[in-house]
């Protein structure tokens, strides 16, 4: 409805604020009284802690505490336990070891937090953290994904007797192998999905005050729910939920790791009650490097089987996933019921294998990153697709084609037990290969040649799913005098849910737009029953909280109009913001206002159009967002660098609720695809140390990284497990460009036989492909 | 040390150490929080701020060194009367923020590029953007914004 409506490229009603200085973000939380908090790191890999000596950091200027993990341990703090049990097709349980927030025996990764100093200068803190004595026996550690499962390996948990947690499989694999031996074609691929830092722009912060009147911490902290965060952190603090109130403001950015717990949160909260005066954490981007979760990670062994035609027979895959340190909250979940599950994406591959190992390593853990698993999922299969085509003399379009479940086989049962509900695969891709010119490719080819450059194309065609958790509350409220507010128990962390939102609220109930307020990310003010935003879960489970809040409404108000315009509720229409019975109508501002009246109330109504919906989803019935990027490179033989040059994505993401801000999803994705696949690697050396710890050395994709992105939707199929037939958007980008941009600057290397390069194709690795090959026939 | 200095058109005298960072400054000693402050190495642009006209990376000079200057932040680009500069408008328009913090640093950095380069395209943005990181837009909207705004500039 309106130009404010459902569908429309309605601008940001928070971008005003944030465009002038006005957003507030944790570290723009300023309290008298506070105390600096500064922590003291493990400078070891994996050490013994002999001994913590706080003496001389006690007596430094302006210090007023120093805590250790034993001051928390005493004071009631939990360790970190995730709530997952995989088990091995033995039945042998995972293991999980205990995370202690600051342990007191050994630091198992470089930057592990393990004592906190609090002074009354920022400056005062820094001076005395560098007098906390520590006193460690180094321990041989191991870093690296493939190694930490190798049976020599150093092992971090003697009590276990080995690094890998678990080795979960879906099925015994010799049905599969027997398949696969006797096929006409088999591929091999094996890949490095490179593990890496998310950075998202806001370093990581935490501010606490402790109110001894209503014993109740208050924690500013940027989270993507505050409702989980309230919960796992009272948890960990033993307190009841109701004396944690959790307040996350402007968030500069999620991508999945601020939904997940530190040590270093929990740890400030725990202080201000402790000492009883607020304190500040600001976390530098040195510290964030070491101690925020990293993503990815993962060594995969891929081996396919098809028949004569192209035809996948069977498919086996084994994947080591570093996890880390200890076992994040979703860490060993991801390769596996996580976004692992998507396996086999688009395919239609009723015979497959499946193998998982989580390692763990002397590293901070590694958790959900923009994807959880998907990215890994379709890299996996995207890889082996191009390796298929090669392999059966077929190009890379007509292997998916052959491949692809087509859309009259939806909805479809994956072997993983998803039903894709909608999606038209292959005229998707069809859609993307002609948006992108995929036939007249050789011409720009040949032009780019003219110039020295090798020019490739590739390909991805991706599946996803959204959803998340299976539950969200989302409240509507109308006001005496109309306007609207939504009370959300997602969180915005720069998706734009104001507008959104607003947008629906406008559409469903006619209230003006700029009459709709948002209030979203207090534990005081947000819906019980919130979860949060992550997994691109908000347009579905938000989006249907809210539609059917604002029903509720609709009902109650058909009732009050009714008894304004003396007649049956149930031959009130509503429509465009009036309530109609014949002739006669009164707008929703009138039954607002008499809503708000008890007077005009017929008997026994409550007063008050304010209406809360908790919406549950069989957990099961996400949404598959989908789609085909194509990308076109060039690659400079004597550099080694690579351009993007044209970028075409074609998305399926259901209905579109504001394609302007769906396209910035979309855009967002990509981009931290391509930085996956051209510039980005986490790397640890040998002996633990992360050598990539700042953005000097980390690479972090810039603007001069991309070229424009021609982005379209395919709103053809709109989910059909969701009334509003919305699918997430916010992970597709990510599934989509890594597997597109490694398939393009093999294309263009195609002439040297490069068949496969490791992510991230940095200049040095390409420059080395070219050269190691065979001479370019001549 | 004590030093004189224009903020946003606001006189302003203070005492402060020699090792204070003029972003510190900002935020800390000010409560001019607009101005962020997103890494410790001088790579991602967040606390862009104009020095007498010019941006500068406020985590990369002490605030004595602007003593007796002049200092625009993103509280001080609007016009008064809450007109947004035609590159926040820009912004706004293309779709150029989503978490909003690179976005001071981004919008001076904006300012700054349209300021000296009107009619600037889309590659010499992209170019010129090299010392500004953000992790959400894939600065696609950033960059269109300011070539819209460069154009404008041209234009006039």
């Amino acid at each position: 409805m309106g130009q404010f409506g459902i569908g429309q490229p309605v601008r940001r009603k928070e971008d005003v604020r944030l465009l002038t200085g006005k957003g507030r973000y944790t570290d723009d939380v300023h309290l008298e009284d506070q105390q600096w908090a500064v922590f003291v790191r493990s400078p070891h890999a994996n050490a013994k802690i002999l001994s913590i000596d706080t003496s001389a950091a006690l007596e430094s200027p302006g210090v007023t505490h120093v805590l250790t993990g034993a001051d928390l341990r005493d004071g009631g703090v939990k360790p970190i336990s995730a709530d997952m049990n995989f088990t091995s097709r033995e039945g042998k349980p995972m293991f999980k070891p205990e995370r202690r927030i600051m342990p007191v025996d050994f630091a198992r990764y470089m930057g592990e937090p393990l004592v906190l100093v609090l002074a009354e200068s920022l400056e005062e803190a820094k001076a005395a953290a560098e007098l906390v004595a520590l006193d460690f026996e180094e321990l041989p550690c191991v870093t690296a994904t493939a190694r930490a499962a190798e049976p020599d390996a150093p092992v971090i948990y003697s009590e276990h007797g080995s690094n890998v947690s678990v080795h979960w499989e879906n099925r015994a694999p010799d049905e599969i192998d027997a398949i696969i031996a006797a096929a006409p074609h088999k591929v091999t691929v094996d890949l490095v999905n490179n593990r890496l830092i998310v950075a998202p722009m806001e370093p990581r912060c935490a501010v606490a005050a402790y109110d001894p009147a209503d014993d109740r911490i208050t924690l500013w902290s940027p989270t993507q729910g505050v409702r989980p965060a309230q919960a796992s952190f009272a948890q960990l603090l033993g307190i009841p939920k109701e004396k944690l109130r959790v307040i996350s403001d402007d968030v500069g950015g999620g991508f999945g790791i601020r939904s997940k717990r530190y040590p270093e949160t929990a740890a400030v909260a725990f202080a201000a009650r402790k000492t009883g005066r607020p304190v500040k954490w600001r976390g530098d981007r040195s510290e964030t490097f070491v101690s925020d979760h990293h993503g990815r990670d993962q060594v995969n062994h891929c081996v396919m089987g098809l028949d004569a035609n192209g035809r996948i027979l069977a498919l086996r895959l084994e994947t080591i996933v570093n996890v880390g340190a200890y076992c994040g909250d979703n860490g060993p979940r991801l390769p596996i019921d996580g976004g692992g599950r998507i396996i086999p994406t688009g395919y239609d591959i009723e015979k497959f294998y499946f193998s998982v190992k989580p390692v763990y390593t002397n590293t901070v853990p590694t958790d959900t990153y923009r994807g959880a698993g998907r990215p890994e999922a379709n890299y996996i299969m995207e890889r082996l697709m191009d390796a298929a085509a090669q392999e059966c003399g077929l190009t890379r379009d007509e292997i998916r084609r052959r491949n692809l479940i087509p859309l009259s086989k939806l909805p479809y049962r994956t072997q993983m037990n998803f039903v894709y509900d909608s999606g038209d695969f292959v005229g998707v891709m069809e859609e993307t290969l002609k948006a992108a010119d995929w036939d007249g490719f050789q011409a720009r080819r040949a032009e780019s040649e003219k110039r020295g450059l090798l020019r490739g194309i590739g390909i991805a065609s991706f599946v996803e799913q959204a959803g998340g958790r299976p539950t969200e509350e989302m409240r509507v409220k109308l006001g005496a005098d109309g306007a609207a507010t939504v009370f959300a128990g997602t969180f915005s962390h720069g998706q734009g849910h104001e507008t959104v939102y607003a947008q629906m609220v406008n559409d469903y109930l006619g209230v003006p737009f700029e009459r709709i307020k948002f209030v979203q990310g207090d534990t005081d003010t947000t819906p019980p029953g919130g979860v949060g935003t992550f997994g691109s879960r908000s347009s579905m489970m938000g989006g249907v909280a809210v539609r059917r809040s604002c029903g509720q409404i609709i009902l109650k108000g058909k009732r009050i109009a009714a008894h304004l315009m003396q007649a049956n509720a149930e031959d009130v229409i509503f429509e465009e913001g009036l309530f109609r019975v014949g002739v006669s109508s009164v707008t929703i501002e009138e039954v607002a206002r008499a809503a708000a009246d008890p007077s005009k109330l017929p008997e026994g109504e409550k007063p008050g159009l304010d209406e809360s919906n908790l919406f549950e989803r069989e957990a099961d019935l996400m949404n598959f967002p989908n789609g085909c990027h194509i990308v076109e490179v060039e690659v400079d033989p004597e550099l080694g660098t690579v351009q993007i040059v044209k970028y075409t994505a074609v998305d399926d993401c259901g209905v579109v609720l504001n394609p302007l801000l769906v396209h910035g999803q979309v855009y967002g994705g990509v981009a931290q695809g391509i930085g996956q696949a051209l510039t980005e690697d986490a790397v640890y050396d040998e002996s633990g140390q992360l050598l990539t710890g700042s953005f000097m050395d980390y690479g972090m994709p810039r603007a001069h990284h991309f070229s424009h992105i021609e982005a379209h939707f395919d709103e053809t199929q709109p989910c059909k497990t969701n009334e509003i037939g919305v699918k997430g958007a916010g992970e597709a980008g990510a599934c989509g460009a890594p597997p597109a941009f490694v398939s393009a600057v093999c294309d263009a290397l195609k002439p040297y036989g490069v068949k496969h390069i490791d992510m991230p194709l940095t200049p040095e690795r390409v420059w080395r492909a070219i050269h190691s090959a065979k001479p370019r026939a001549a | 040390m004590n030093i004189t200095l224009t903020v946003n058109g606001q006189s302003i005298a203070r005492d402060v150490e020699p090792n204070v960072l003029l972003a510190d400054f900002l935020r800390d000693h000010l409560r001019l929080t607009g101005t962020h402050v997103g890494c410790d190495t001088t790579q991602c642009g967040c606390c862009i701020v104009h020095l007498d006209g010019k941006a500068v990376k406020s985590c990369t000079i002490f605030a004595v060194q602007a003593d007796g200057s002049s200092v625009l932040t993103i509280e001080g680009l609007a016009a008064p009367d809450g007109t947004l500069h035609p590159v926040q408008a820009a912004f706004r328009e293309h779709h150029g923020l989503q978490c909003g913090f690179c976005t001071p640093g981004m919008v001076m950095m904006g300012a700054d590029i349209v300021r000296r380069i009107p009619g600037a395209d889309e590659q010499t943005v992209r170019h010129e953007l090299e010392g500004n990181i953000c992790r959400c837009t894939g600065y696609q909207g950033i960059v269109e914004a300011i070539v819209d705004a460069a154009s404008q500039g041209a234009r006039s």
